[in-house]
């Protein structure tokens, strides 16, 4: 029987390993991946625990909702990143250091 | 050691080691393929969890939908995004890198301590569920009741996501259209 801990041990590499992606990556989609990785780390959490609630399937609902809300923000994101290489020709975010005007 | 068990410890070690591939490599488009795999095995992993229509929603979602729009991106942006990952060519326990291997692993030292200390497995409502059949078996159907649940006792949160997900489509688009074209 798999118990709870061990989900809990995975979740919790996965997000330490986005979390290094985050702040040391100097590539904007490297970064979002690693905000994927860590999205994907609070979604085994859910699913994990909403195993313990047959009957109202809170944990499994709103780990769908979670992996609805990654795609709208991915795709937001990438839409300002391909406007950001559109202006800087660069998406290191280190560079990225003007205003508009 | 049962099979279940075998096949969790294999799922875990594929998504916890592709995810740290990914994380490790210098090559962007190495890095996108490899979190496929991750991906892959989350949805496994989910299965596990006897959580099958997420696992098959993750798979349809994310491998179908958010990969691609990431490879568009990558392709999209061009030669010079490859030159940004060829600059930084140190291996990946390089000095500039220290502090931030050094967060992620007290972040895991704190997490872990957290999760033992927790005790999740002796959580007062998981015993309580245990306790009154309220857990989910491998043989049980789940997906009419997510369905019926999705329509009855979340539709407020349902109707929060379709709201911000027209809203998300429209930011999108007008993100993305060509500047100074009005």
């Amino acid at each position: 029987m798999i118990t709870l801990n061990d989900f809990l041990i995975i979740s919790a590499a996965l997000f330490c390993i986005g979390l290094y992606m985050i702040v040391s990556k100097r590539n904007a989609i490297q970064i979002l991946i690693g905000i994927e990785l860590i999205l994907n780390a609070a979604i085994l959490n859910l699913v994990a625990f909403g195993k313990h609630d047959s009957l109202n399937n809170s944990g499994q609902i709103f780990a769908l909702f979670a992996i609805v809300l990654a795609a709208a923000t991915t795709a937001v994101a990438l839409a300002i990143i391909l406007n950001v290489y559109r202006r800087y020709k660069t998406i290191d975010p280190g560079k990225i250091n003007n205003l508009r005007d | 050691m049962s099979l279940v068990r075998v096949l969790f410890y294999l799922m875990g070690f594929i998504a916890v080691a592709s995810a740290l591939y990914a994380a490790s490599t210098t090559n962007l488009v190495r890095s996108i393929f490899v979190f496929f795999v991750t991906l892959f095995a989350l949805a496994g992993l989910y299965v596990l969890a006897l959580a099958d229509f997420v696992a098959v929603t993750q798979v349809v979602i994310y491998v179908g939908g958010i990969l691609v729009l990431i490879l568009f991106a990558f392709m999209l942006s061009g030669k010079e995004t490859l030159d940004v990952i060829q600059q930084q060519k140190g291996k990946f326990f390089s000095i500039g890198k220290l502090p931030a291997i050094l967060l992620a692993v007290l972040f895991f030292i704190v997490i872990i301590n957290v999760i033992f200390k927790a005790d999740a497995n002796n959580l007062s409502w998981v015993k309580d569920s245990i306790a009154n059949n309220n857990t989910i078996t491998p043989n049980a159907v789940m997906i009419d009741n997510i369905g019926v649940n999705l329509m009855t006792r979340y539709l407020l949160p349902f109707e929060a996501i379709s709201v911000l997900l027209l809203m998300a489509l429209v930011g999108a688009a007008h993100l993305s259209r060509k500047e100074g074209s009005e």
